[in-house]
């Protein structure tokens, strides 16, 4: 039976259109013999909310807090790719000092990913003790972010032309404080992440993707990293401050000397770029030079210079789970003429197939997951056992996963 | 691994390969940081009768060219496509990002498929198909991929034309008297 054969509309679950965690439901369609999966479909869109339809009827600064609404997770490099991208349509230049401001806030919002990565990763073996663990330290990244602007989540820290708040200097111990506890931890992380028996048995030679795989379908972020291939939007071609600081591109072989490019690597790759990210956010404090954080702070008046700009431009940011990219059309008018959003998931999901193409259902959670993408995309799996066709919902799948584990503990 | 061309030197070799067939071609140098470091988009608009060797030509310059996605929109008599490419990646300050709007007429609004070159570009090129109206001759699989099956047929939510879906948007905000 085709994979084609077996799309079934009312087999697609629809999350949304407004979840706070959930950015992208996708539904894969399994073709299974036995525990083998022989093949994947992949449908998306079941919550496309036509957010760029929306934002071509708003004026460039509504649609930073449109963009921030794109995803709970990356609520700071949607609206930032799009300044970026604003920015050079209209030929505004942003302050040095702006410039290291955005790179503190992109690095913690990584920090704060990946932990929550990290968390659900174990989740979905049935390590749940790790995932208390992982979310606690991730709770003081989340304290942060509150402290540096003033929410949580939606952090409306972007304006076109720089940041809407400065870090001053009685703000530094805070940071650095919060740095350290993470330094403190990372080594536990480390520790159970990479030498844990079960993470181990999980993790080595599951999910593969190799790296003509990850190149020729375009993969991007941890996911292509992992795979050996080096693309980083923050040194390949560095926006921002990235380009003065001092780092280079994670892939697995830095700690192991090889790439076998499987969710073990990704594990890898995602680890050691926490450690990136504090190493970065320490360097822009030391490097970080006075002057103003945003290069005009009067809206009407900034307004009414994107109001007479004319041209097309694109935002590049590696988001945590990879590059997010942006393009704009302006037109001398209010709203922009074309807005086009592509997020790392878009491109992550075409490697879902060679991935999970001969693993075993069980191994169906941690495979998706180790892409990080929302996690609602495993939320319903319709499965074809011997051409017999049911529905594998969420918990049912996370029970085989957690089955799996104790199995191979046994 | 080829040589690696300044970005003169690659909108050179692609006037010198196509000719008149470029429309035209502009380098856009960007800086960033204390350092001033340049970032480099090259934006060329090319006829749709050469574009699939575009993507060949391309891929000379770099065996795999990622494709980040494809932006369109309505300009009234045309759709444009734009291509985001990126090139030269894996050494620090060196890629260089290639966007290469093509123009269909609404009257043959149809492309070539490039999913046997660049096999990731599949969904991109799905979603031109049912938010744009266009055709993608040769695409391996024709099928709606974010708009849900139930969605009207014939209705193009980024056309600004009477395709468009502005019959279909309900404004909460106006009240009947």
């Amino acid at each position: 039976m085709t994979p084609e054969a077996t799309t079934k509309t009312t087999y697609q679950l629809p999350i949304g259109p407004i979840h706070p965690a959930l950015k992208e439901p996708v539904a894969f369609e399994f073709e299974i013999d036995g525990e083998r999966i022989v093949d994947v479909n992949v449908s998306l869109g079941q919550v496309h909310r036509s957010v760029e339809w929306a934002g071509m009827r708003r004026n460039p600064i509504q649609i930073l807090y449109l963009a921030e609404r794109i995803c709970g997770i990356c609520s700071y490099c949607h609206p930032m790719a799009f300044a970026l991208a604003v920015e050079r349509v209209a030929g505004i230049e942003v302050p040095e000092r702006a410039d290291y401001l955005r790179v503190i806030q992109a690095e913690l919002e990584r920090i704060c990913s990946h932990i929550l990565w990290a968390g659900v990763a174990a989740h979905e073996i049935g390590f749940d003790s790790v995932l208390f663990l992982t979310w606690q330290i991730r709770e003081k990244a989340l304290d942060l972010t509150e402290y540096l602007t003033g929410n949580r989540v939606t952090k409306a820290i972007t304006m076109i032309g720089g940041v809407r708040r400065d870090v001053t200097k009685d703000m530094v111990p805070k940071v650095t404080e919060t740095l350290n506890y993470f330094k403190d931890n990372f080594e536990k992380l480390r520790h159970i992440f990479l030498d844990d028996k079960t993470f181990k048995m999980r993790s080595q030679g599951v999910g593969i993707l190799t790296k003509e795989d990850a190149l020729r379908l375009c993969a991007c972020g941890p996911t292509t990293r992992a795979s050996g291939v080096k693309k980083d939007v923050r040194l390949d071609q560095p926006y921002f401050a990235f380009g003065d600081l001092d780092f280079d591109y994670v892939t697995p072989d830095v700690l192991t000397g090889e790439v076998n490019g499987d969710v073990y690597d990704r594990i890898i790759v995602r680890l050691l770029e926490v450690k990136q990210s504090i190493d970065l956010i320490e360097q822009c404090l030391d490097k970080m030079p006075a002057g103003d954080i945003a290069s005009e702070p009067k809206i009407p008046k900034l307004l009414a210079t994107l109001k007479k700009a004319k041209g097309e431009g694109i935002g590049r940011m590696e988001a945590p789970r990879g590059e997010v990219f942006h393009y704009v059309k302006l037109d001398e008018n209010e709203c922009p003429y074309s807005w086009k959003v592509r997020a790392p998931t878009y491109n992550n999901v075409m490697p879902w197939i060679p991935m999970l193409r001969g693993e075993q259902i069980a191994d169906i959670p941690i495979v998706a997951a180790s892409t990080d993408p929302c996690m609602s995309c495993t939320n319903r799996v319709a499965v074809v056992d011997n051409g017999k066709k049911y529905v594998l919902d969420k918990e049912e799948l996370h029970r085989l996963s957690v089955e799996k584990t104790r199995r191979l503990m046994a | 691994m080829t040589k690696q061309l300044t970005p003169e030197g690659i909108v050179k070799s692609f006037k010198d390969e196509f000719e008149t067939k470029i429309k035209y071609a502009r380098i856009e140098k960007h800086i960033a940081g204390t350092k001033k470091n340049e970032l480099i988009h090259i934006w060329m608009s090319v006829d749709r009768s050469v574009f699939k060797n575009v993507v060949k030509h391309i891929m000379t310059l770099e065996e795999y060219p990622h494709l980040a996605v494809t932006s369109g929109y309505d300009t009234g008599k045309t759709i444009e496509l734009v291509y985001h490419f990126s090139i030269y990646f894996g050494v620090r300050y060196r890629e260089i990002s290639l966007n290469i709007t093509v123009e269909l007429p609404k009257s043959n609004p149809t492309i070539e498929t490039i999913t046997d070159l660049i096999p990731g570009a599949l969904i991109t090129e799905q979603e031109k198909q049912e938010m744009l109206g266009i055709k993608v001759k040769g695409i391996p699989k024709d099928k709606r991929v974010f708009i849900s099956d139930d969605f009207p047929k014939g209705v193009y939510p980024w056309r600004k034309d009477e395709t468009g879906p502005e019959k279909m948007v309900r404004n909460l905000h106006e009240v009947k008297k």
